[in-house]
């Protein structure tokens, strides 16, 4: 375990070098946009738009109680989704979909000698594979989080509307009420935290591949998993630095 | 010209590389054969600075690359050209792609002047026009030719190729083996050759190193590898019931 942090920090300090240039390195990071950020679209707006209609739904359901008024549904879905559903399922989700991706397409140049023919040719191959993509997941997964959040309470109004359980008007009445924008800079904290150790586990993983195809698919497992645990470790320690 | 001097390589209990010294001429086809395990593999990626050697020194004409500090180390490099035993082309790149990335990485040509000097490194495999095709449209053959031009597009000084022929019928490999020994001579580079092909030893190998148990166990010319006196050399070069024959 403890070799294992030594060797990611090693790692990290080759990646965290100036790239050997630029114009390639702006080249990368572009892919990288696009095939971290924009081809993670469709799952992030499914997954939230049907979070925030079962957040709203539940929430719905278990006010009994003519005290408690409906705009409650509105509030509740936002805080739900802005402090907690967004930034943190999400990026679990992304965790799965982003961190095996990476681990595996790293892991596959390991194993394929793409790597060895990097430093061969005397490019920095930590620092021109990782540095790209925890650069873009960190700048785009702020944009992907701000959307789940949009979409998420867009699927509470949804499903307040299909089924009848909130009128429109109290769930929008709530969605405004008690408003603090702390609760979104805390969200995006979360966002760049949790995207930092998404693509530098996976990339770990992958860059550290020895062996062939096996290692590769369980290098993948084994970044989702420990990036997963990271991030529910992370969600906690984060969550009492800021809220409390 | 590359040297060896006192080389030792090991795995935890597993000595690889037991003092190896050796020199690798100029303008010539430097072959590194042996049986598999033998070390041929370990040594030449000690020789790149892929893997540390544990104890000795390799230099590059007087220049010693073991000592180096990474920013001289990233100099030489780019002296260098690898052909690796699967080609380890970039799968995300066009042919021309890959063999325009060190020119874009470490060059400041134009965009005429890469392009320039990928189709002239494609005709000098006999690949012209293959510019645009992916690397897994390739077959072995031309896989392994697009490797060359690819290591060949920095005018390297030092050329290394690990295992050219593997998974390749005859044919092709002597075509790898012909371009390998063309490139060398007209390029004047020292090119270090890693195999155990007996066809390639006896085709391109103008000096030849025999690796056995991780010792350096004969050195000699292709000339000279039919007749060597050497037990472990002969039950090498002579291990295939085609070979026995033309022996007898």
């Amino acid at each position: 375990m403890l070799k294992q942090f030594g060797i990611y920090f090693i790692l990290m300090s080759n990646v965290f070098r100036r790239p050997d240039k630029w114009s390639a390195f702006r080249k990368q990071l572009m892919t990288e946009f696009y095939s971290l950020g924009v081809e993670s679209l469709g799952i992030v707006a499914i997954i939230s738009v049907f979070m925030g209609a079962v957040l709203a739904i539940q929430t719905a359901f278990n006010i009994d109680t003519p005290l408690v008024p409906m705009t409650m549904v509105g509030f509740t879905t936002r805080q739900g989704i802005v402090l907690e559903f967004s930034p943190t399922i999400i990026s679990l989700i992304l965790a799965g979909k982003v961190g095996s991706r990476i681990a595996s397409e790293i892991g596959t140049m390991r194993s394929t000698e793409q790597i060895d023919a990097l430093e061969i040719m005397g490019v920095n191959p930590a620092n021109f594979l990782i540095l790209p993509k925890i650069i873009a997941s960190m700048l785009i997964n702020p944009f992907l989080i701000t959307i789940s959040i949009f979409l998420g309470l867009f699927g509470g109004w949804l499903a307040c509307i299909t089924t009848g359980l909130v009128a429109s008007e109290d769930y929008i009445s709530g969605l405004r009420s008690w408003f603090n924008p702390f609760s979104i800079t805390y969200a995006m904290i979360k966002t760049v935290v949790f995207a930092y150790i998404i693509s530098s586990v996976s990339g770990f993983f992958g860059y550290t591949v020895k062996g062939g195809a096996l290692d590769v698919g369980s290098a993948s497992t084994k970044a989702v998993v420990q990036s997963s645990i990271l991030i529910i470790i992370f969600n906690l320690i984060l969550t009492q630095l800021l809220l409390t | 010209m590359i040297e060896a001097k006192h080389i030792y390589k090991s795995f935890a209990d597993n000595d690889v590389l037991k003092d190896i010294s050796i020199s690798f001429e100029k303008g010539k086809t430097n072959l590194i054969i042996g049986k598999s395990g033998s070390g041929k593999t370990v040594l030449m990626k000690c020789l790149v600075g892929l893997l540390d050697a544990d104890k000795g020194e390799i230099d590059y004409d007087g220049r010693v690359f073991s000592g180096m500090s990474p920013r001289d180390k990233k100099r030489l490099r780019q002296e260098m050209g690898m052909l690796f035993q699967g080609g380890a082309l970039f799968d995300y790149m066009s042919v021309e792609e890959n063999i325009m990335f060190p020119l874009m990485m470490f060059t400041k040509f134009s965009s005429g002047e890469k392009l320039d000097r990928v189709n002239f490194c494609l005709e000098r495999v006999n690949l012209k026009k293959a510019n645009k095709l992916m690397p897994s449209e390739l077959s072995g053959g031309m896989t392994k030719r697009v490797a060359i031009a690819r290591a060949i597009s920095m005018k390297p000084k030092y050329l290394f190729c690990d295992e050219p022929n593997s998974g390749l019928d005859p044919q092709t490999s002597g075509l790898i083996d012909d371009l390998i020994k063309e490139i060398t001579e007209d390029l004047e580079i020292t090119t270090i050759v890693n195999t155990h092909d007996m066809n390639s030893v006896l085709n391109i190998g103008d000096a030849v190193a025999y690796l056995h148990e991780g010792k350096l166990w004969w050195t000699g010319t292709k000339e000279e590898i039919m007749d060597a006196d050497n037990k472990e050399l002969q039950e090498f070069v002579f291990a295939t019931e085609l070979t026995k024959r033309l022996k007898k």
